[in-house]
């Protein structure tokens, strides 16, 4: 059987953020309800396309899907369980804000078959988490940390964010060391770097100049010291913005970075099946009436199309591409197809070549990285 | 047709006064078209001067008007193209009118071009009457108007017209006035064929169409015409005049009479317009007087972005310059831009109107570096040099003096704004030669400016500082030796021929600093650092440095959205095709064209 990943979109969420550009927006719990069981539907409706499948990953995210009952989450999960296959160990995430969620539900998540808990912690300064419009405070933070380790999670992921505006250098390092204070440790951290999307609140400001973001330099350094800083604490970065400790790598977006199949429900969500990409329309109404009925924008990728998508994917991850994978994948070189693309860029120091037993990786060096989109550009044809 | 029955006439006014609604509005009142029929600005038919609300090739119409007197007329109203870079085709067109009618806004009142248009109307010994558009604007002054027309030009107009055009007002008074107050044309019918060409129009089917006003004698189908100035020869194929938007062919022109002659001319560069039609075999004594063989004034080249695209280029420059004799082209290669075309053109209008029409109708991308004048080279040898592509400027000392064109131009502008204005030809290097009070609030201002110092952005400087409010017109004057030196401008080191341009030597520092800074807008940060530096005559005169790229990075891979990431990188690529390689530099066209935005002051 083939693997397979399950994507849950819970659009709602207390407040947005001032940041925030993903399909999200405050619900109220009857339309929440609703839609819960909205996504129960087109669960089943659709399982049967996919029942050849086994599911390696379960991943539920938003929005904030801690705003819904714990009892809608536990009976999501129990359909998935009676319509798929599920590995036995498989990953099964859900996100969370800090501000959403007491011991008692924690219990019950864990109840439900949660085994690992994604936060959305972003900052440890409270003047910081106020500027970018979060609805915790980093006391509130370390309280449901805290509960979901007594409620027996010990796969904790957390997302943090630099490049804040307002940051130094030095309030980033504090929400670093504050965070490998904690006891016991997360298994991961996601660290972004701050992008101010159109659309946004944050875009506003910035195009009436009232947004002092730090500058490009200081923003680098910042990204130089997370490596620096998680790196002595034991976790790595396997990806340009994700650490993890030995094992704890998030499997299901590494799912993505590798081109697993992966099969995304509610409004909004993408999927990727046998090398076509496709996705739910964003109408919550539509939805609701008819919540099978909204998959739109089918792209049936041809050779060159998962060529790219290998090569633009595959180098997020900093192990890189691998040419024995390229050649199993597309039965030809990675580097009889890209050799004039991988050698400049290694000339200009931005790939890096490696010999493994049995196999060569290309990857990005550390100032590859800085510069990623250009040269993941590079690799699309025409 | 008696010719006492027949007016031949063209509308001269300001651009924006309601020239072209006018026309319209003569034409539906005339009857020949039903109101469906009736577009709007029937005369106007290029797509290009619809949108632009500007006439760019001189059209004519006949129509026929039942006057209060109860006698039909024939009223051939020619429409003259209504800027100065045709001021050529304008005094041709109006040398085929006896009489014109003066539009004048009722709110702007007298403008530059007002001025021009009526003086060079005088000139060709036409009757002009003045009608006093748009009364029904609010802010319309008609008396005021009216008693500055008296003032100013000397032109009786207490009973000018009182219209609306664009309202239909006071339409019927214009038309009776124009029987009334305009001269039918003269001429003896039976005297050798003497007609003048105001305009020619390409026609794949019927080969050049010649539109001419017969000034003496007869042609009809068959008659052996000569074409005086060019010596074409060939036999009439067909004779006409002009239903609104078709041509009606008839029997025959006769002197007085304006229509349309083919004749299976295949190039319009046989049909020059000003030149005359005689009969070759009882030619006139004579040719009309006035023909001048019209040169373009201001060069730039014009690049395929896409290089496989010059062949499309060179066809679609064939093609318009059957309708448009003035364009014109010569291959030219460019280290930076590779294989084009060096391209004259009357002035910067016209040069935009075929940039335009290049990439709108025949769907090219282009390249445009910044236009030139044309310049003379005297060189030490004796030799002079027609110079219309900086790069081919002999090395400085192969060079004894050059000389550049000048314009007298006639700005008028409120009193408030003459400091500004004074200010403006001051620093494009104007030589004041006096100025007009008019009716105490307004001013005509008289200068003798270099021709290189109003292409680029004159024009947006002027009516930036004035609020809007100067107008302006000009005429070639000749020209004039000037201290003038090459700006270089390189990046990366390396020289970019196709930025460089023709300066004067007191205003090199100044360009060469801006447009460095320009440039460091334009170009797109690399892995690198670039220099960008302007040098005449390999010394660098200025800087500025596009610091290397830092980061391009995206944090988050938004989820499984793979295809917005993918459009994201695509989008990027998609940027850098657009650019140009130089060395290891890739440049923004539109960099090209930077040198023609230097003004920065609001």
């Amino acid at each position: 059987m083939k693997p397979i990943e399950l994507y849950f979109h819970i659009p709602f969420c207390v407040r947005k953020c001032l940041y925030c550009d993903f399909l999200s927006f405050p619900g109220e719990r009857r339309t929440i309800e609703a839609y819960m069981r909205a996504l129960c539907t087109e669960l089943e409706e659709r399982a049967d396309e996919y029942r050849e499948s086994l599911v390696s990953s379960v991943f539920i995210g938003g929005g904030t899907p801690s705003v819904a009952e714990p009892g809608l989450v536990e009976e999501l999960l129990k359909r998935v369980h009676t319509l798929f296959c599920v590995e036995d160990g498989a990953e099964i995430t859900l996100e969370m804000n800090p501000g959403t969620a007491d011991g008692e539900s924690m219990k019950r998540y864990r109840r439900a078959g949660i085994n690992r808990l994604s936060m959305g912690l972003q900052s440890a300064w409270d003047r910081e988490l106020k500027r970018l419009g979060r609805i915790h405070t980093f006391g509130e933070f370390l309280e449901c940390y805290a509960a979901a380790f007594s409620a027996g999670f010990d796969n904790i992921s957390l997302d943090l964010m630099f490049g804040l505006p307002g940051q130094t250098q030095e309030d980033w390092r504090g929400t670093l060391k504050r965070v490998l204070a904690l006891r016991p440790l997360p298994a991961h951290i996601s660290a972004y770097s701050l992008i101010v999307e159109e659309g946004t609140p944050f875009y506003a400001l910035q195009e009436q100049g009232k947004l002092s973001l730090p500058e490009e330099d200081c923003e680098r350094q910042m990204y130089a010291d997370t490596e620096k800083i998680l790196g002595s604490a034991g976790f790595f970065r396997y990806e340009i913005s994700n650490y993890a400790r030995e094992g704890y790598e998030c499997r299901h977006n590494c799912g993505y970075w590798q081109r697993r199949d992966y099969i995304g429900f509610g409004i909004g969500a993408a999927s990727l099946f046998q090398n076509t990409r496709f996705r739910n329309g964003s109408d919550l109404q539509e939805y609701l009436r008819s919540p099978g009925a909204l998959r739109e924008a089918e792209e049936v990728l041809d050779k060159r199309a998962q060529m790219e998508e290998f090569m633009f994917l595959g180098l997020r991850m900093m192990r890189g591409v691998s040419g024995r994978v390229f050649r199993e994948t597309f039965g030809e070189g990675l580097e009889a197809v890209y050799g004039d693309i991988l050698s400049r860029n290694e000339r200009d120091g931005l790939l890096y070549r490696r010999e493994e037993p049995g196999d060569v990786f290309w990857a990005l060096t550390v100032r590859g990285i800085d510069v990623s989109n250009y040269v993941m550009s590079q690799f699309l044809f025409g | 047709m008696e010719q006492s029955k027949i007016r031949n006439f063209c509308i001269v006014a300001h651009i924006d006064h309601g020239k072209s609604t006018l026309a319209d509005r003569i034409i539906e009142h005339t009857g020949l078209l039903t109101s469906r029929e009736m577009q709007d600005q029937v005369l106007d038919n290029m797509d290009l001067e619809r949108e632009r609300g500007i006439t760019i090739k001189a059209q004519t119409v006949r129509t026929v008007y039942r006057a209060k007197d109860g006698e039909e007329y024939i009223f051939n109203l020619i429409d003259t193209p209504g800027h100065v870079d045709f001021n050529y085709e304008v005094s041709r067109s109006l040398a085929a009118c006896d009489g014109a009618i003066l539009v004048v806004d009722a709110a702007q009142g007298i403008e530059a071009q007002t001025l021009a248009n009526v003086y060079l109307a005088l000139d060709h010994d036409l009757e002009v009457f003045p009608v006093i558009n748009k009364i029904d604007l609010p802010s319309a002054q008609p008396q005021r108007v009216i008693d500055e027309i008296e003032d100013v030009i000397g032109l009786e107009a207490q009973d000018a017209p009182q219209i609306s055009a664009k309202n239909g007002i006071g339409i019927e008074e214009v038309l009776e006035q124009v029987v009334h107050r305009l001269p039918p044309p003269s001429g003896d019918l039976s005297a050798p064929l003497q007609a003048l060409i105001f305009d020619s129009l390409y026609d794949p089917y019927k080969g050049v169409i010649i539109f001419c006003r017969v000034m003496e004698g007869t042609v009809k189908k068959g008659t052996v015409i000569r074409l005086m100035a060019t010596g074409a020869r060939e036999e009439v194929v067909e004779v006409g005049y002009f239903g609104a938007g078709q041509f009606i062919p008839c029997e025959e022109l006769s002197a007085g009479m304006v229509g349309y002659i083919t004749a299976s001319i295949k190039n319009v560069k046989d049909t020059a317009v000003g030149d005359t039609v005689t009969d070759a075999e009882r030619p006139c004594e004579k040719p009309l007087p006035g023909y001048k063989k019209v040169l373009p004034m201001v060069y730039c080249g014009l690049y395929p972005a896409d290089g496989a695209k010059y062949p499309d280029l060179r066809d679609a420059l064939e093609k318009l310059q059957l309708n448009d004799a003035s364009l014109h082209y010569e291959p030219e290669t460019s280290v930076a831009l590779g294989f084009g075309y060096r391209c004259g053109f009357l002035g910067l209008l016209h040069l935009e109107i075929i940039q335009e029409r290049l990439e709108r109708e025949y769907n090219l991308d282009l390249v445009t570096t910044a236009p030139g004048v044309v310049y003379k080279v005297h060189r030490t040898n004796g030799a002079v040099i027609e110079l219309t592509n900086p790069s081919n400027l002999p090395s400085p000392t192969e060079i004894e003096y050059m000389e550049e064109p000048i314009v007298s131009a006639e700005i008028m502008v409120t009193t408030e704004f003459i400091g500004a204005i004074m200010e403006l030809c001051q620093e494009r290097r104007g030589r004041y030669l006096g100025m007009e009070y008019i009716e105490g609030s307004r001013a005509l201002l008289k200068y003798e400016l270099p021709l290189n110092e109003i292409i680029y952005d004159f024009f947006d400087a002027l009516k930036s500082r004035s609020r809007g409010y100067a107008s302006f017109d000009y005429d070639i004057k000749g020209y004039e030796q000037s201290e003038l030196v090459k700006l270089d401008i390189l990046i990366n080191r390396e020289e970019v021929d196709a930025l460089s341009f023709i300066v004067h030597g007191g205003s090199a520092y100044e360009r060469g600093r801006k447009m460095c800074e320009k440039l460091k807008d334009e170009i797109p940060r690399h892995l690198f650092e670039i220099p960008i530096q302007a040098a005449v005559g390999g010394k660098i005169i200025a800087r500025e440095t596009v610091k290397a790229m830092r980061k391009d990075v995206l944090a988050k891979c938004y989820g499984g959205d793979i295809t917005r990431k993918k459009k994201l990188l695509e989008k990027q690529k998609e940027g850098k095709k657009r650019m140009r390689q130089i060395g290891n530099v890739e440049i923004p066209q539109k960099a090209f064209m930077s040198v023609l935005k230097l003004d920065d002051r609001k």
